[in-house]
């Protein structure tokens, strides 16, 4: 009967635990100041008498909105557009973690059905959905990426990164600080985005530097960070200098590069947050395609384009890390490169 | 004495019913705590849920569709936990019917429905049914354990999964376009799953999982097969004493617990929006989880096929309620999760408080009956067969022709 | 191929082999005890999923590894009393309570890290500690003895283990409660004191587990483990329920994955292929148990809740 006593006194503590945890963020939302929620917020301050009539804009993303890469990327950008718009805070609607296609479709319908003037479905993986859905609502747009086609839709905007753009130039700086020559990729699955990066970082390396050895590792997974990390801590052993890598497991890597102290090039949003060794990250700007977007709507477009960020739209942006401190010739062969992609003289090869 | 004891049976089997309701209500009060830390209403929030799950035509829908492949999947889990095995590999086994029944779309001409139609599904049975003879015939001859097979299983098919939808069954337009998205082009119409009452959305997999239910009820209580899986259940060596193929019927149990998971998957293919299967590289992605969450709709309706009905449509409420607060409260999905994890716990935790007032209740009816009898009166007749306790085996219809099987 | 064998690259495997076997020992080998005591506790991965996320925070929060450490002692510790609760005192259907650990586990560890934290950001990571002596042996040295103090802790657990299992009182206990509980109740022990003391020891192991990887990832993610608590489960029937093949599973199963990784690297295995080499490890597994379980013959009592006088 003892045992039973105790089991209330775990019982009691459990639920205690609970309380505590969950109260604590009180008090840290309102301290920490990467909070998400400010940047709309600020903006819809300004002007709250159009919120009636102001877009109402809805994500649906399959990662968290905090992972430092993809999921992320698209929510900073809807952030931006709001602020810039005055659209409040009401009027945008997130739902990440939609990693299930079949609740990605519904959370889709659903947006569409409350009146949702664009519907943002941010995974190549929903287009076989969106392509049932878009033509139940006509007067909805939706926006779907990454992805190459509107699928003959004209309520569908579809936007992609020539994330080989920007895989290539970092490519190139890698190859120019490697001093063993050794290079190490980490991916996820051979699919998509992912695999665009790698192949342009790859091209990109071995145009700069035709003595390094580029090796890539895909760990088949997007989620194991156990994995990527030992995938990094294979690079490394294998005499790499120089990592990259692509997807939302690859914090498991970068925190191998901080500890080794092998550079890192990042992509999809701004890693320099992981460390010093973090050179630079091609980021993603998907504000520069939303506001053609959202020109189009209120013209009466709701559909029907590609869109494409690229280093020449600004939509992609090679943004370098001030605490790392890279050497003036190899900024300006990045400078360079970026130059070269823009007006054609240098392909990546994608 | 009669009236004292058939209230106490009354109450007893009254309380019996209500346990895991109130479970339900007080993992869902835990999260009206987590909701309010949050800076949500609760009340606001659980109106969202109820609104999103049931509170139109459209919700319902979801629901049902929700529903679906944790039917499936609990029905399976009946049949096999009916011969004691746990069948935890419902995610692996709804890959592998998601795709068989894939290829076999792909594969065939673009035949008619009718031909078409039983042929994904059957080939979707066929696969999950592969995935769960293994693990059967692995516990069964070489005495593995079924938890334990059947998780690595998982893992084999997710990787599987992903080399057929990044290779040999891509959409051949993914490698022209070079953006090589993993899923299939969009598979032929002969085998979409038929839409009903001019609903965009509602297609026959719902019914299919019912009458699969139905199905499994009568194959376990009326058929010489379910009468030996019953048997098996309860006691092999007394199975084995009764000349039933013990390691047989084992194995038959988790073929058939894998084929239903594998009916699911294709009616996750079939009745999908996009009309093709996909992966973001995971099995959750594809599966939603339902391998497991049909483990916890099957306990919730007492591990019977019937019971397992309601079951299912009240999770899947739950989990499309779920999705629904998050959009309308912008709570994270996270919480969803973890409160399906309480609602688990204590369902699964006061299950045994309400198999304890059920055999009050029956040993309340028995002395009723008891004293009935004495009085010449029958007042006291059995209840059908439902809930937690299985009832009595029933003699076989067809008696098994007795089989000697080799002892290990 | 003839990349492959030279010194760093195999030695670099090894550790790497190592590295990825520490978590899946701890919480299988406290998933042992459990499981020796006839409690299967499924809902290990739950465990050390909140078991990373509060050692993690511990330490982003106080930059000290050692109270990420205790902080992941007190949270397994926790988590092993409910779990106790739920199957020994509740008699809970063991197979499928444990799902429900595992998925508050799941939700309430990614609820948290959203909330308290958000973005990933790195925290230290348990000190390097090269053997004196033993970590100059070529080859040996670098594989074995060139690593993060948790990781000789870990194995250091596994002498103790077996001389705790089968030779004091209380791993008697243990056999006794797992093989006859009939009887070993009758002789005077109480079955639910003993498995309430195991299935929390293996509570607090998988919490440490949980909070060893976090801190020697130094990140935290959602669903950081990635299933790790189920495979770990499997090691323990792949180990016979004994902590030397328990140890000897765990270092199968991180130098199968470890082997792979590097084959890939070194594109001796091609990326269409890769695939089929991630499913390597769960099916070397799946034999390794067709043959143990020829050999071993699992505790008595295991997955059977025990009431007196039932």
């Amino acid at each position: 009967m003892r045992s039973k006593k105790w089991s209330w006194v775990a019982l009691v503590f459990a639920v205690a635990l609970i309380a505590a945890a969950c109260g604590d963020d009180d008090s840290s939302t309102t301290t920490s100041p990467d909070a998400p929620a400010t940047t709309a917020a600020s903006g819809g301050t300004e002007t709250t008498a159009a919120a009636a009539e102001a877009l109402r804009i809805a994500v649906v993303s399959p990662s968290s909105e905090t992972d430092l890469a993809f999921t992320q990327s698209i929510v900073d950008a809807v952030n931006v557009i709001a602020a810039e718009r005055g659209i409040p805070e009401e009027n945008i609607d997130v739902t990440e973690n939609m990693f299930n296609i079949d609740d990605a479709a519904a959370a889709l319908r659903d947006y569409a059905s409350q009146g949702f003037d664009l519907v943002i479905a941010h995974g190549s993986q929903y287009g076989g959905s969106l392509e049932e859905i878009a033509p139940d609502f006509p007067d909805v747009s939706f926006a779907w990426g990454t992805a190459a086609d509107t699928k003959g839709l004209d309520n569908v905007f579809a936007y992609e990164a020539a994330s080989d753009e920007g895989g290539y130039v970092l490519g190139v700086m890698a190859a120019a600080l490697t001093e063993s020559n050794i290079i190490g990729v980490v991916g996820p699955i051979e699919v998509g985005d992912a695999k665009l990066y790698v192949d342009g970082f790859v091209a990109g390396a071995e145009a700069n530097n035709s003595g390094a050895t580029v090796r890539v590792v895909y760990t088949d997974s997007f989620s194991d960070v156990a994995l990527a990390s030992e995938a990094a801590q294979a690079h490394v052993a294998a005499g790499a200098d120089a990592m990259s890598g692509t997807a939302q497991m690859v914090v498991g890597a970068v925190s191998v590069a901080n500890d080794e102290g092998v550079l890192w090039f990042g992509t999809q949003a701004n890693q320099s947050s992981l460390g010093d060794i973090v050179v630079a990250s091609q980021v993603y700007k998907w504000e520069v395609i939303l506001r053609d977007i959202l020109d189009n709507i209120d013209n009466g477009v709701l559909g029907g384009e590609i869109y494409v960020v690229d280093l020449e739209n600004g939509g992609e942006v090679i943004e370098f890390n001030d605490a790392y401190d890279l050497p003036a010739d190899v900024r300006q062969l990045a400078e360079d490169t970026i130059a070269g992609i823009i007006d054609g003289s240098i392909s990546t090869g994608g | 004495m009669t009236t004292a004891n058939s209230s106490l049976r009354s109450r007893s089997r009254y309380v019996a019913y209500l346990v895991p309701v109130a479970a339900v209500v007080v993992a869902l009060l835990i999260g009206a705590i987590m909701l309010l830390l949050l800076d949500a209403s609760p009340i606001e929030g659980f109106r969202e849920m109820i609104k999103g799950a049931f509170g139109s035509a459209d919700a319902l829908t979801s629901t049902a569709l929700k529903a679906t492949p944790l039917l499936f999947v609990g029905v399976g889990i009946t049949i096999a936990f009916r011969a004691n095995v746990i069948n935890i590999g419902g995610e692996g086994q709804m890959v592998a019917g998601g795709l068989l029944g894939t290829t076999v779309a792909l594969v065939l001409p673009d035949w008619p429905a009718v031909i078409m139609l039983p042929a994904v599904l059957i080939a979707g049975m066929v696969g999950g049914a592969i995935w769960g003879a293994i693990p059967g015939a692995l516990k069964a001859y070489y005495g593995v354990n079924e938890i334990l097979s059947t998780i690595m299983l998982n893992v084999v098919a997710v990787q599987l999964m992903n080399y057929l939808l990044r290779g040999p069954l891509i959409d051949p337009g993914e490698i022209e376009r070079g953006t090589r998205i993993p899923q299939t082009e969009r598979l032929q119409e002969g085998a979409d799953l038929p839409l009903l009452f001019g609903s965009g959305r509602l297609h026959i997999g719902p019914f299919i999982a019912v009458a699969v239910a139905v199905a499994a009820y009568i194959l376990l209580w009326r058929t010489p097969i379910g009468y030996r899986v019953r048997a098996v259940g309860q006691s092999t060596d007394a199975a084995q004493y009764a000349g039933i193929p013990v390691k047989r019927t084992i194995v038959l149990a988790m073929t058939l617990a894998g084929a239903m998971g594998g009916l699911a998957g294709a009616v996750l293919v079939f009745g999908s929006e996009s009309h093709r299967m996909v992966t973001d590289g995971s099995t959750a992605g594809f599966t939603g989880s339902a391998g497991f969450n049909g483990i916890v709709a099957a306990l919730f309706g007492g591990l019977h096929p019937l019971w397992t009905i309601p079951a299912s449509f009240l999770f899947g409420g739950l989990l499309v309620g779920g999705n629904a607060l998050q959009r309308a409260v912008q709570v994270p999905t996270p919480l969803v999760l973890a409160l399906n994890g309480i609602v688990v716990v204590f369902v699964v935790a006061t299950d045994r408080y309400r198999r304890l007032l059920r055999e009050r209740a029956s040993q309340a009816e028995t002395a009723a009956q008891l004293a009935s009898q004495a009085e010449s009166n029958d007042d006291g007749a059995g209840e059908a067969a439902g809930g937690g306790v299985p009832p009595p085996i029933p003699p076989p219809p067809g008696s098994p022709p007795p089989k000697d099987e080799a002892t290990p | 191929m003839s990349d492959f064998f030279t010194e760093a690259i195999l030695i670099a495997t090894f550790a790497s082999g190592v590295r990825l076997a520490v978590p899946l020992l701890l919480a299988s080998l406290g998933e042992t005890f459990g499981q020796r005591s006839g409690v299967l506790n499924l809902g290990v991965d739950g465990i050390m999923l909140l078991g990373a996320f509060g050692g993690y925070y511990t330490v982003l929060k106080t930059g000290n590894v050692w109270y990420g450490l205790i902080a992941g002692i007190g949270i397994g510790v926790l988590f092993g009393l409910l779990s106790a609760l739920i199957s020994v005192t509740l008699l809970a259907e063991q197979g499928i309570s444990g799902i429900g650990v595992y998925l508050f586990g799941l939700g309430m560890s990614d609820l948290l890290f959203l909330k308290l934290v958000g973005t990933p950001t790195p925290i230290s990571k348990f000190p390097k500690l090269d053997i004196p002596g033993l970590s100059d042996i070529p080859w040996l040295g670098g594989m074995f003895f060139q690593h993060s103090v948790i990781v000789y802790l870990a194995f250091a657990l596994v002498p103790l283990s077996t001389f705790v299992i089968n030779r004091t009182t209380f791993g008697m206990r243990i056999r006794s409660v797992g093989e006859n509980p009939e009887a070993a109740d009758s002789l005077g022990v109480s079955v639910a004191g003993v498995r309430w003391a195991t299935v929390t020891i293996g509570g607090t192991l998988a919490g440490v587990a949980g909070a060893t990887l976090a801190i020697d990832l130094g990140i935290f993610q959602q669903n950081l483990t990635n299933a790790q608590g189920f495979i770990a489960i499997a090691l323990v029937y792949f180990g016979a329920w004994r902590p030397i093949g328990v140890m000897l599973g765990s270092l199968l199963y991180g130098f199968v994955n470890a082997l792979v990784l590097q084959l890939k690297t070194l594109e001796v295995i091609p990326p269409d292929l890769s695939n089929f080499a991630a499913m390597a490890p769960a099916i070397i597994t799946i034999l390794a148990l067709v043959i143990v379980a020829r050999r071993f013959r699992q505790p008595t009592a295991l997955t059977k809740p025990f009431t007196r006088g039932t």
